[in-house]
């Protein structure tokens, strides 16, 4: 497996480490609902397709990644800095 | 205060095996430069007065013995100078924390292919290309310094693990070359 950072462009998976599901991002507001928090801590997808999820370049440019895959195809359509993602 | 004796990691030392030759670089201050968001501009004016700016990520400019390395987002080393008034800007001397070998000679990207997972052929790497990536398993700033020269960056704690990878991937290029001829 292969991953193209935005920096330092294509690079082996041994230069990156996962840390999970984009939902890592979207942290709920104070004073949420527990569901929300429960949904934000636990609760998560499984899908047979596109997936979304954070990955960390430690031996490259040390940055966030959010990486856009496919489980079935192992295709890697897009990965983003998280540092410049639109809010 | 006395004045203190700085040291290197491995005394100098410089080994030919073959075609390549490792040398430990003596490469002066090494000062990280780590652009606060939005002070590009701020910091652009201190480093204008060594001529050099912020690099492109993966590449380093050499300008009169001053050398600025593109390690990161927003960050970057400057070598070989006392760093100049830098507003906007996180700076730290960092030259205590480097060891910096010199990989030269013919069979170089020969020797760095057993150990880096990268294309370092001069197509894929011309001459002024940094990457930050992996001796094996040590985190590492190589550069492109020459057609057939290298500088490697490893955390001085790691000076004689990285010698000793790059020696044993040396000695074996020197068997087979032997074996050939």
């Amino acid at each position: 497996m292969r991953l193209t950072c935005p920096l330092c462009g294509e690079r082996d998976r041994r230069e990156f480490y996962y840390y999970g599901a984009e939902d890592y991002l979207h942290r709920p507001s104070e004073g949420a609902p527990l569901a929300e928090w429960d949904n934000y801590l636990h609760l998560r997808d499984n899908p047979a397709g596109v997936t979304k999820d954070l990955w960390y370049h430690e031996a490259g440019c040390s940055q966030w990644l959010l990486v856009t895959r496919n489980t079935v195809t192992h295709e890697s359509s897009a990965v983003e800095l998280v540092a410049e993602r639109k809010a | 205060m006395p004045e203190l004796i700085a040291k290197s990691a491995l005394d100098g030392r410089s080994l030919t095996l073959g075609h390549v030759t490792l040398t430990e670089a003596e490469p002066g201050p090494i000062t990280s430069v780590a652009v606060y968001p939005g002070q590009g501009k701020a910091v652009a004016k201190g480093l204008k007065t060594l001529g050099l700016a912020m690099p492109a990520p993966n590449s380093f400019v050499e300008k009169k013995g001053a050398r600025i390395v593109w390690t990161g987002r927003e960050q970057a080393f400057l070598i070989g100078v006392a760093p100049p008034v830098l507003e906007g800007a996180a700076v730290t001397d960092q030259s205590d924390g480097w060891t910096v070998l010199a990989l030269s000679g013919a069979g170089a990207v020969d020797v760095l292919a057993r150990l880096v997972p990268l294309d370092l052929r001069l197509t894929a790497c011309p001459v002024g290309t940094a990457l930050r990536s992996q001796v094996n398993h040590m985190n590492a700033v190589i550069l492109r310094t020459g057609d057939h020269a290298f500088e490697i960056l490893v955390f001085r704690s790691m000076a004689r693990t990285a010698w000793h990878e790059i020696e044993a991937a040396m000695q074996m290029l020197a068997a087979r070359m032997g074996m050939k001829f």
